[in-house]
């Protein structure tokens, strides 16, 4: 009997598991059915190269666009890691229990905030404080976008890394501490190291939440399809895009399948964030083996 | 006024209310006569769905057996479901266009046009912005972004911060027509590559309300004494005019246009009934509460 049970288990997870691969594999079809009949209108090398975006004059490049993205992707990076590292350092190694206990949980809670509320507080608030800070034309900018998006990628990298960094063993600490190291020097030289692929992987959470982000960028933005050249100019990212645009095109026109060919090259995008994530982690197990 | 009942969960909200309002009123005022019965379907566009939604429930208040549903999609949707059928009136807030009507002519449906409302859009800057009016060439320039100084156009030094509506607006659709390309749909003009295209009405005011140096465009009700707004000449040299009903019935304000109601085929029924009460003075009353502009008498 239980050989039975162990055999059903076994096959609802091959199953679930299946799901996920059939899913993901839907969604590439229905982008590409969609996305790809653009060829009829527009040629791939100027959508991809152009950097003018009419949709309503059937001008489709999407240069700004993805550049758009890229650089308010990378800002909230820039803000996120740094500050998610160091709290999950803290959270784990240092901080006593009780706060731990009061400060995982209200991390935690940050997650769950709708983000178009987040969305309100970078418009309302962030805006003016980034516009009036660096004496800007408008506060709506690429800025604007990562500083609130990294405050959403941030619950999720410091849980992440928070978990990896704990599940490293005491062994490796009270060896390092035999040698004489430092708590600081077993954190840097050993604790953290360690946990790198763990960490990693919260990194690489961390940039898919904030590349798929939608409301809060189309709403602190400013949304101009411009080649951007500093962070502190409005951008218009390729989330924003396709929602802003999506409720009035006509379904089989040029506009609707450009929208879902930048849904493709979205889609290209992650997928290619998260192999060379993949890789790096690979060749990281290799090492400390 | 107009923007405080748009958010899908409000209009959600309204449609329940007006079930319930019609449900109360059948069992409470069976004895009260009505003239018709029946229901009537309108979609189409989304400047146009809180005025239509206004009307729905007063008509529904005085003819206790008929129900209007009312929903959105923009005025190219309105109009292919009334050319498909799945509507009896299309919202729109443009004319429809010769394809449309080629459209409909194959379907055998002849769509009836009748203009409902009037709609002005107002150009807003900041009151501190010593600017009182532009002409329409001006405009233009800015909102193209070949003009790009506040001092070109006789203000203060500082760049022009352009705002505008996303793409998906109608009202997007119809500045960039009227405005930048003076009629010619199909034109070459676009707007300036770094305007701002702002989610709603109430983003583009809130901004300029805020921000010494940007101009915007947007529907006569979302103007408040926050933003002012700019008296437009139709030609250089001649005097400005301010947007306002008055102006806008006349006609001597430029940026102004008509909505429209289409039927299929002549209205007949509930949808005359209706159609009548829409063009009859508490449907105009309905109009300028709404702070859209009544047709003129």
């Amino acid at each position: 009997m239980a050989r039975l049970g162990d055999r059903i288990a076994e096959g609802l997870v091959f199953l679930a598991g299946g799901a996920a691969v059939l899913f993901v594999a839907l969604i590439l079809i229905f982008l590409l059915r969609e996305g790809l009949p653009l060829v009829r209108y527009y040629s791939p090398i100027p959508f991809l190269t152009g950097a003018e975006w009419y949709p309503l004059s059937g001008v489709f490049g999407i240069l700004p666009l993805v550049l758009g993205s890229l650089l308010v992707t990378a800002g909230a990076v820039a803000i996120a890691l740094p500050l998610g590292l160091a709290v999950a350092i803290y959270l784990a190694e240092v901080a006593p229990a009780w706060i731990k206990d009061v400060l995982k949980p209200t991390i935690e809670l940050l997650a769950g905030i709708p983000s178009v509320l987040l969305g309100f507080v970078g418009y309302a608030v962030v805006a003016t404080v980034v516009k009036n800070v660096f004496g800007l034309p408008t506060g709506l900018t690429a800025l604007t976008g990562s500083i609130m998006l990294a405050y959403m990628a941030l619950p999720t990298i410091i849980s992440i890394a928070d978990d990896a960094i704990r599940a490293v063993p005491d062994d490796f600490r009270h060896a390092s501490y035999a040698l004489g190291a430092t708590r600081w020097q077993t954190i840097r030289a050993v604790t953290v190291p360690a946990a790198a692929s763990g960490i990693l992987a919260a990194i690489m959470l961390g940039i898919g939440r904030a590349i798929g982000e939608t409301m809060t960028v189309w709403m602190v933005t400013g949304n101009a399809a411009v080649i951007p050249t500093t962070i502190l100019q409005p951008v218009r990212t390729m989330t924003a895009t396709i929602a802003a645009e999506m409720g009035e095109t006509a379904r089989g026109s040029d506009h609707y399948a450009a929208l879902f060919a930048v849904g493709i090259v979205l889609f290209v995008m992650t997928a290619l964030i998260n192999t060379g994530a993949d890789l790096v982690l690979h060749r990281m197990k290799k090492k400390y083996e | 006024m107009r923007g405080k009942w748009n958010g899908p969960a409000e209009k959600a909200l309204l449609v329940a209310l007006a079930a319930v309002t019609i449900l109360g009123c059948q069992s409470a005022n069976d004895s009260r006569q009505s003239g018709s019965s029946g229901s009537i379907k309108i979609k189409g566009s989304d400047t146009m769905v809180n005025l239509c939604q206004s009307w729905a429930e007063q008509f529904m208040d005085e003819n206790a057996r008929v129900f209007v549903a009312i929903t959105g999609g923009g005025s190219g949707t309105g109009i292919a479901a009334m050319i498909n059928g799945t509507t009896d009136i299309a919202a729109s807030s443009r004319a429809m266009k010769e394809e449309e009507m080629a459209a409909a002519q194959k379907n055998r449906v002849e769509p009836v046009e009748f203009k409902v409302s009037l709609d002005g859009l107002a150009v807003v800057v900041n009151p501190s912005n010593p600017v009182e009016k532009l002409s329409l060439d001006q405009l233009r320039d800015i909102f193209m972004g070949t003009v790009t100084n506040w001092k070109q156009v006789g203000g203060r030094n500082g760049s022009i911060l352009v705002l505008s509506r996303e793409s998906n607006s109608g009202t997007h659709v119809y500045f960039k027509e009227h405005v930048l390309r003076r009629g010619k749909e199909k034109g070459p003009e676009e707007f300036a590559r770094s305007a701002l295209l702002m989610p709603s009405s109430q983003a583009i005011a809130d901004e300029v309300a805020t921000n010494l140096n940007a101009i915007g465009y947007y529907g006569l009700g979302y103007v408040s004494d926050r933003q002012k707004a700019i008296a437009m000449a139709a030609n250089p040299g001649e005097p400005g005019v301010l947007p306002s009903v008055e102006t806008i019935q006349k006609g001597t304000y430029p940026i102004s246009r008509p909505l429209f109601l289409y039927t299929r085929g002549e209205p007949a029924g509930v949808v005359k009934a209706f159609m009548d009460f829409v063009l009859g003075d508490e449907g105009q009353r309905i109009v300028l509460d709404l702070d859209f502009v009544p047709l003129a008498e």
